[in-house]
């Protein structure tokens, strides 16, 4: 190890060094709490953390360039980020943000002139059935109106730590207003896993199978499957990853399940672990959720009194098992669960090529699962209940329960837990749905329904979702929010693939352009092929989901693009002759010449 | 295409460095080949101010000024295939640099700040192209009907290209072609 050229930075890094260890799989963590002490990461920090672990400085900054909670540059005292989805922007987002702005004389993304704040957009904070939020230095703000904005603006000219201002700005609900077998009924920590010791490994593995439960992060994959091809796969050390990125916009029942139902989602870790014979376990929390961060580490706590956790759990001989809690910085694409994986080893969360897939080759190369929180509630349950009751709820392909976070233009916004196979409609009924035209299901990545679709179901035979159900009421404009999802995309994509990286900007700007009134029938067109494209020719599940919402409402809402169209012909994509007003003015000219 | 007639070409260079032109010339020896298929209408080499009606336009370069944006539709008008020839015309290329920079700041630095410029007046003759906010490319202005990749496309690739088209077929360049590192 070198030593580092900036004593006063390294002074204030080398606690941070003790507490996270010198491993470079710590990276993220460490650069997470630097970001913190500097409110960013200044050039002298990036060296200081390159010596420290051994790692060249190229990957120390590529780390801290990849993540958008991490800034190479000053963000200010105060960073305060505005929540960008589409129910957001329903709930008044871009006009909230604009006063905001305008109050405190900054510009959105930039910095205020004395260091002291800067406002931006992010992507949703999975807070979209108490939105508007924002995050103010990590800090989720809910139900923001002018007068909350007000005292926030007063609270960041006092320059108040963000610690000692008050609580009542950060509370958050959880808003549950179905609760089924997940969220209904009382579970004792310890009864799955007492369970499972009674069983054994093999025969806990055959009620998952029997249970027929699947992957509840979207794709649906079959859990027994997973964790029998881990228990089986060879090497030196097995994983299991809880994926708590729940980055989807329009997705918050993850958030509710970690903050009310946490010992369900850590006993299903450890049920996994004692099926595939891991030792450790990592939950990958999405950097929004920070502030349940706390929480979590005391129920780990707790667990580990009790004998749930660590050393021969519950007297089993040999049953070893510990979970630490991995922090994200704001990256949709670390949900994708290799990309997830290259996170936890301190990397950009860049997808890996599949095969070989984590199962064999995960955390460290070494066998890992990665299940969705949910998933792993309901392993839970089937440990300790069995896998025919569970099998015996739900329809045929889709057994068990689905929780969906619902948001939008409802009455009753927030998480319903539904036996799998509810219609759409019925959803709508129960959350006070009026005049509902449209519903995005399972988030921008999903499907868009529109009002003619409303008896569909919910479940892997008819409309698989990882649990988004955002309601679009009618005089809503499906072209706005498609439009939206495409911004997203274009913000998250890793940028590893060519074909994600440039398809999702050039969807984004011909919206852009169709959006500004220059879009013609050839831009529709364009559209499609681009996204026919994109969902060819991608690495991942990104590039591959990143058209539906433009696709779909193409198909389903084309009056909403055609009457925004300026020609049938071909149209420039800006105003040509705006775009020259800026040299007339510099210029003083107004000939023929400086027009066209 | 155009059975036994010659096909007739036009290019330009607009904001380019002329470099997608230098390696057309490089097709070598098969110019020969090619002046026996084609007759030149507007491009630098014959000096011809104004596009005719041609089979195909060869645009380099992007747009970067209100003259770009006349020569460029021109070009649409005459030419019933478009091509958009290198990185600067497909994507703004280097031009395109100077989209990060404010142009009234821009303007201000190099004709009012900097020593030695006389007068300090930022010159507005109307001769002049008047320059754009941001250099585009020229599908953001007109249809296009092909996109020919490189900086610049390597003689190869516009050679086959350009026999592909003139045989009527649809053009179809290799990996190797196409992949530049
Ligand atoms: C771009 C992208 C984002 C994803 N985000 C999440 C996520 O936030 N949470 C999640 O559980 N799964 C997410 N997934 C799915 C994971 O890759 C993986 O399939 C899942 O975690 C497996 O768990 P399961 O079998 O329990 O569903 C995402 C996939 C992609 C392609
Ligand atoms: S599809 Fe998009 S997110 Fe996935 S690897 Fe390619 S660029 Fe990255
Ligand atoms: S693409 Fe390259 S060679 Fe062609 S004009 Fe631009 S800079 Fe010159």
């Amino acid at each position: 190890m070198e030593p580092c050229e900036f004593p006063h930075i390294e002074q204030q890094l080398t606690p941070v060094f003790k507490r996270q260890g010198q491993g470079a799989d710590r990276l993220l963590q460490i650069l997470l709490e630097a970001q913190d002490i500097f409110h960013y990461i200044p050039a002298g920090a990036l060296d200081c953390v390159a010596a420290q672990l051994g790692v060249p400085r190229t990957r120390v900054e590529g780390v801290a360039g990849f993540y958008s909670f991490l800034s190479l540059e000053s963000v200010g005292e105060y960073r305060v980020l505005f929540s960008d989805n589409i129910t957001d922007h329903m709930l008044g987002k871009p006009e909230l943000m604009q006063y905001f702005c305008n109050k405190l004389w900054v510009e959105p993304g930039r910095v205020s002139e004395d260091d002291l704040v800067s406002v931006d957009s992010t992507s949703c904070t999975g807070m979209c059935d108490q939105g508007p939020a924002a995050l103010v230095n990590g800090w989720p703000l809910t139900s923001l109106d002018h007068n909350r904005l007000d005292l926030v603006i007063e609270l960041i000219r006092a320059r108040k730590p963000v610690a000692d201002w008050p609580p009542m700005l950060f509370e958050v609900g959880d808003n549950i207003h179905r609760a089924g077998v997940l969220l209904g009924e009382p579970f004792e920590a310890g009864a799955g896993i007492k369970a499972a010791l009674v069983r054994g490994a093999e025969a806990t593995l055959k009620e998952v199978e029997l249970s027929n439960l699947r992957g509840r992060g979207g794709a649906g994959f079959p859990t027994s499957r997973k964790w029998g091809a881990c228990r089986s796969s060879p090497g030196t050390a097995h994983y299991v990853v809880c994926n708590a990125d729940e980055g989807e916009p329009g997705t918050f029942k993850d958030r509710v399940l970690l903050t009310s139902h946490a010992d369900q989602v850590f006993e299903g870790m450890t049920v996994a672990a004692r099926v595939v014979g891991a030792a450790k376990g990592l939950l990958y929390l999405r950097g929004e959720y920070r502030y349940l961060l706390q929480r979590l580490q005391e129920t780990l706590a707790r667990r580990r009194a009790a004998g749930l956790l660590g050393r021969s759990i519950l007297g089993g001989a040999g049953f070893d098992f510990e979970i630490e809690i991995h922090l994200g910085a704001g990256a949709y694409i670390c949900g994708e669960e290799s990309a997830l994986i290259e996170s936890l080893e301190g990397k950009r969360g860049r997808p890996r090529n599949r095969p070989p897939f984590p199962v064999a080759h995960g955390y460290l190369d070494q066998p890992t699962v990665v299940d969705n929180v949910e998933t792993f509630a309901c392993a839970a349950r089937i440990a300790e209940k069995g896998g025919a009751w569970f099998a015996g709820i739900g329809t045929p392909e889709s057994s068990g329960s689905k929780i969906l976070s619902v948001s939008g233009d409802c009455a009753r916004p927030g998480i319903y837990e539904y036996p799998f196979g509810v219609t759409v409609r019925e959803v709508l009924a129960d959350c006070g749905a009026e005049e509902p035209f449209a519903v995005q299901v399972s988030g921008p990545s999903g499907t868009t329904l529109s009002w003619r679709e409303f008896d569909r179901r919910i479940c892997f035979e008819d409309l698989p979702t990882a649990g988004a159900f955002m309601v679009f009421r009618r005089g809503r404009d499906m072209f706005d929010a498609a439009s939206n999802f495409a911004r997203f995309f274009a913000h998250e994509s890793c940028g590893f693939c060519t074909p994600c990286r440039v398809g999702t900007q050039l969807q984004r700007k011909i919206m852009d352009k169709i959006a500004g009134g220059h879009g013609t029938a050839s831009d529709l067109e364009e559209l499609k092929g681009l996204g026919r494209l994109m969902k060819d020719m991608s690495h991942c599940g990104l590039g591959h989901t990143a058209p539906n919402p433009v696709l779909d409402t193409l198909e389903k809402f084309p009056d909403m693009y055609e009457r925004r169209l300026k020609a049938l012909a071909f149209e420039p994509a800006f105003d040509l002759d705006g775009a020259l007003a800026t040299a007339r003015r510099i210029t003083g000219r107004d000939d023929e010449w400086a027009h066209v | 295409m155009t059975d036994g007639k010659k096909v007739r070409i036009a290019t330009c260079s607009l904001a380019g460095c002329f470099g997608c032109h230098m390696s057309l010339l490089d097709i070598d020896e098969r110019v020969f080949d090619l002046m026996q298929l084609v007759e030149f209408d507007r491009t630098p080499l014959t000096d011809i101010k104004h596009c005719g009606p041609c089979d195909v336009g060869i645009v380099e370069g992007g747009v970067c000024n209100a003259e770009n944006v006349h020569v460029l539709k021109e070009f649409r008008k005459n030419c019933k295939v478009l091509v958009a020839t290198g990185a600067c015309a497909i994507t703004g290329g280097l031009p395109a640099l100077r989209n990060n920079i404010d142009l009234w700041d821009c303007f201000q630095e190099v004709y009012q700040y900097e020593g030695g410029l006389e007068g300090g007046q930022v010159p507005n003759d109307p001769e002049l192209p008047l320059p754009f906010d941001q250099v585009r490319p020229i599908a953001e202005v007109v249809k296009v009907d092909y996109f020919l990749p490189g900086c610049p496309p390597p003689a190869d690739a516009i050679w086959k290209f350009l026999s592909d088209l003139i045989a009527g077929r649809e053009p179809r360049l290799d990996y190797e072609m196409l992949h530049f590192d």
